[in-house]
């Protein structure tokens, strides 16, 4: 049974259609990665997956709940789906483990003393053991990113949901961000990664995914589809980007 | 509750609404337009006036802004006469409304001035333009489009402040609402009536002065 | 003309600032409270919470806080109520700022970037949890100087309680001035104290202001 499952999910905003009809599975333990151009409805997507977008046509189950259907359902639905943003978007008011802590404490009513462990626990996995009490602003861009990844994973997600993490960051720390989640997708973690990092989708993908139009145009194993895309759409961006 | 409303005890006396409700509209156009002239000499003395003048515009802005305008009414009304200066009410209420005004509207002006980028006085004064015309055509115009909306909100805040003007009989809408209640005692009905006619001018004023900024304080 | 009555003037002034101070407390804390549960109201972007909501605001921005004080005195009477010059002024000021308190911190919950709504929203959190713990310890920081600023129009505000017979600091004024026809001492000296009192927040309000662009 797929983990997530998108059926024919079509998207408008005003009289611009986004996303035209756009299907697909991902199983547990699958690392899919979406490539496209920008404006070809990838991170749109990505956000209805946990419901920060609405869709007007088709469905969406995650981990069998159905996204956009009551306010409680989307509550359970965002406890197992997490999200990494481009921004990072971490809480600038909250320490690097009150970050962590935050969700567990308020969403979970997990006690402190076990939500301190837990954040422990996460920031030593992104490698961040020494920055628990640093604030964001003390926080390189990368480190940043690294915090806001282990905040997601405090909730224990199913699945993670990673918007172009990279793409705020200087070349020179994208490297930190790609490894951490590299090693989470060792650990059998199903990730669904939208980005432009096309040799880390290649070899840490399981899944490739190009979109284009607002629509599914190419899909299959990264390694096929780099080595001999079938449309020339595709021919052409993977040329593009070298 | 024993009490009924009754609206149509107002029906005899919209005669004396209508009257204070024209009284209060020109009380604040003229107030306004007065009003805004101070705030900009003001400001323009602050900034770029002689020491001595732009701290005494200072001390007039923190001495208005710092007091409530119906103690500024009172001693205006009823504090210079004793200096040999008589107003009627309406000069006292019109003088009150434009000296409070002036000092809000200063301190917005100022701030819209503070806001022009320096090189483009530089650049006016480079084209051999005067100092007044850099500050007419360069400063004020750019200023204006930038503290537009500040300085409607506190527009519309002395209107609605003018209601005070009642207090030394000043014939103005409220006034006109005293007048009325104390001849049919429906005080409620009457003062829900007035303040939904003042709900209604604040909504109209507001539209008016949007219109008026679109059409020619908005630049770029 | 000694300056035994002016002295007796001052003192008498000095005694009704006290109530000036005590009904701009209770205007203040009061509008406060009500004006962060309409806070949470306003933004919730729940349709039937916010319009009702708006209309509260539109109400007591866009009339005047006479009209406002007035209607307080007359109306609560008719539901057979006692009504007290206090609990009017109390009352009305209460709600009056209550609804500018609800709008300057709206803006300031505006302010704050719409990732931080998402980030939180995407770690399961509620709309109230999110404003609890993500967004209002964020805005409040922005909030201070505008509310601060804001005290002063409360102070200068509760001078209009002087119409419904409420003896503050303006009535007292007034009283005095009936009984010893000195005018222009006697607004002269109610403007100072009220100067006195207001000076101080808005000297400060635009100190935190400058702090908090500076910081930025």
């Amino acid at each position: 049974m797929s983990l997530v499952s998108i059926r024919d999910v079509r998207k408008s905003y005003g009289t611009v259609e986004v996303l035209k009809g756009v299907s697909l599975e991902v199983a547990k333990g699958d690392v899919v990665a979406i490539i496209g151009r920008s404006g070809s409805g990838k991170s749109t997507l990505l956000r209805c997956i946990n419901g920060l977008e609405t869709y007007q046509f088709g469905a969406i189950l995650a981990d069998g709940i159905e996204v956009g259907g009551i306010h409680a359902n989307m509550r359970e639905l965002r406890r197992h789906v997490g999200m990494v943003f481009q921004q990072f978007n971490l809480f600038p008011h909250l320490t690097a483990a009150e970050n962590v802590m935050l969700a567990p404490t308020v969403v979970n009513k997990t006690p402190k003393k076990e939500a301190r462990a837990i954040a422990a626990e996460v920031l030593a996995k992104v490698g961040l053991s020494e920055k628990m009490d640093a604030y964001p602003s003390q926080l390189s861009g990368g480190q940043q990113q690294r915090v806001a990844i282990a905040r997601s994973l405090a909730m224990r997600p199913k699945v993670l949901l990673c918007d172009e993490i990279t793409s705020a960051l200087d070349p020179e720390l994208v490297n930190e961000v790609l490894r951490v989640v590299e090693q989470l997708a060792k650990e059998g973690m199903t990730l669904i990664l939208v980005t432009h990092e096309m040799r880390f989708a290649r070899d840490v993908g399981t899944n490739l995914v190009f979109m284009h139009h607002g629509k599914v145009h190419e899909t299959g194993k990264p390694k096929d589809v780099f080595a001999a895309p079938q449309t020339p759409e595709l021919q052409q961006f993977v040329g593009g980007n070298g | 509750m024993t009490y009924k409303l009754e609206f149509s005890a107002l029906l005899p006396y919209w005669e004396d609404l209508a009257a204070g409700l024209w009284f209060t509209i020109v009380l604040t156009v003229l107030s306004t337009v007065v009003g805004i002239a101070v705030g900009t000499l003001g400001a323009s003395a602050r900034t770029f006036g002689p020491k001595w003048l732009a701290g005494l515009v200072r001390v007039y802005v923190e001495l208005i802004r710092n007091t409530p305008f119906i103690v500024q009414l009172f001693f205006i009304f009823f504090g210079l006469p004793a200096l040999g200066l008589k107003l009627s009410e309406t000069t006292a209420a019109f003088l009150a409304m434009v000296i409070n005004l002036g000092a809000y509207s200063t301190e917005i002006i100022r701030a819209g001035i503070e806001a022009v980028p320096k090189g483009h006085i530089e650049a006016g004064v480079s084209l051999a333009m005067s100092r007044l015309e850099v500050l007419r055509h360069i400063v004020l115009r750019q200023a204006f489009a930038k503290i537009y909306p500040a300085l409607s909100s506190q527009i519309i805040i002395v209107m609605l402040g003018s209601a005070v003007v009642s207090q030394i009989s000043a014939p103005d809408l409220t006034y006109a609402a005293n007048f009325i209640q104390s001849r049919n005692f429906r005080a409620f009905e009457v003062y829900l009536v007035v303040a939904l006619i003042y709900l209604v001018l604040a909504i109209v004023l507001r539209y008016v002065l949007r219109v008026i900024g679109d059409r020619f304080v908005k630049v770029g | 003309m000694s300056d035994f009555s002016l002295w007796i003037i001052v003192k008498n002034l000095l005694w009704a600032t006290q109530w000036t101070i005590l009904l701009s407390l209770i205007a203040f804390v009061g509008g406060g409270i009500v004006g962060l549960v309409l806070l949470f109201l306003r933004t919730s972007q729940v349709k039937w919470l916010e319009v009702p909501t708006k209309l509260y605001i539109e109400f007591f921005q866009g009339t005047p806080l006479l009209m406002q004080l007035f209607l307080f005195f007359f109306g609560v009477a008719l539901f057979g109520i006692e009504v007290s010059p206090w609990m009017a002024a109390g009352l009305a000021l209460t709600l009056w700022t209550s609804a500018f308190l609800t709008e300057i911190w709206r803006g300031c919950v505006e302010a704050i970037p719409k990732g931080q709504w998402e980030a939180s929203a995407s770690v399961a959190m509620n709309y109230v949890e999110q404003m609890r713990y993500v967004i209002l310890p964020q805005a409040m920081r922005i909030a201070i100087a505008p509310t601060v600023g804001f005290s002063v129009q409360v102070i200068k505000g509760t001078a209009l309680a002087s119409i419904i017979g409420f003896v503050e600091l303006t009535k007292a004024g007034t009283m005095i001035n009936n009984a010893t026809f000195r005018p222009f001492l006697v607004y002269a000296l109610v403007a100072l104290i009220y100067f006195c009192l207001c000076f101080p927040l808005s000297w400060y309000a635009k100190r935190l202001e400058g702090k908090l662009n500076v910081a930025r």
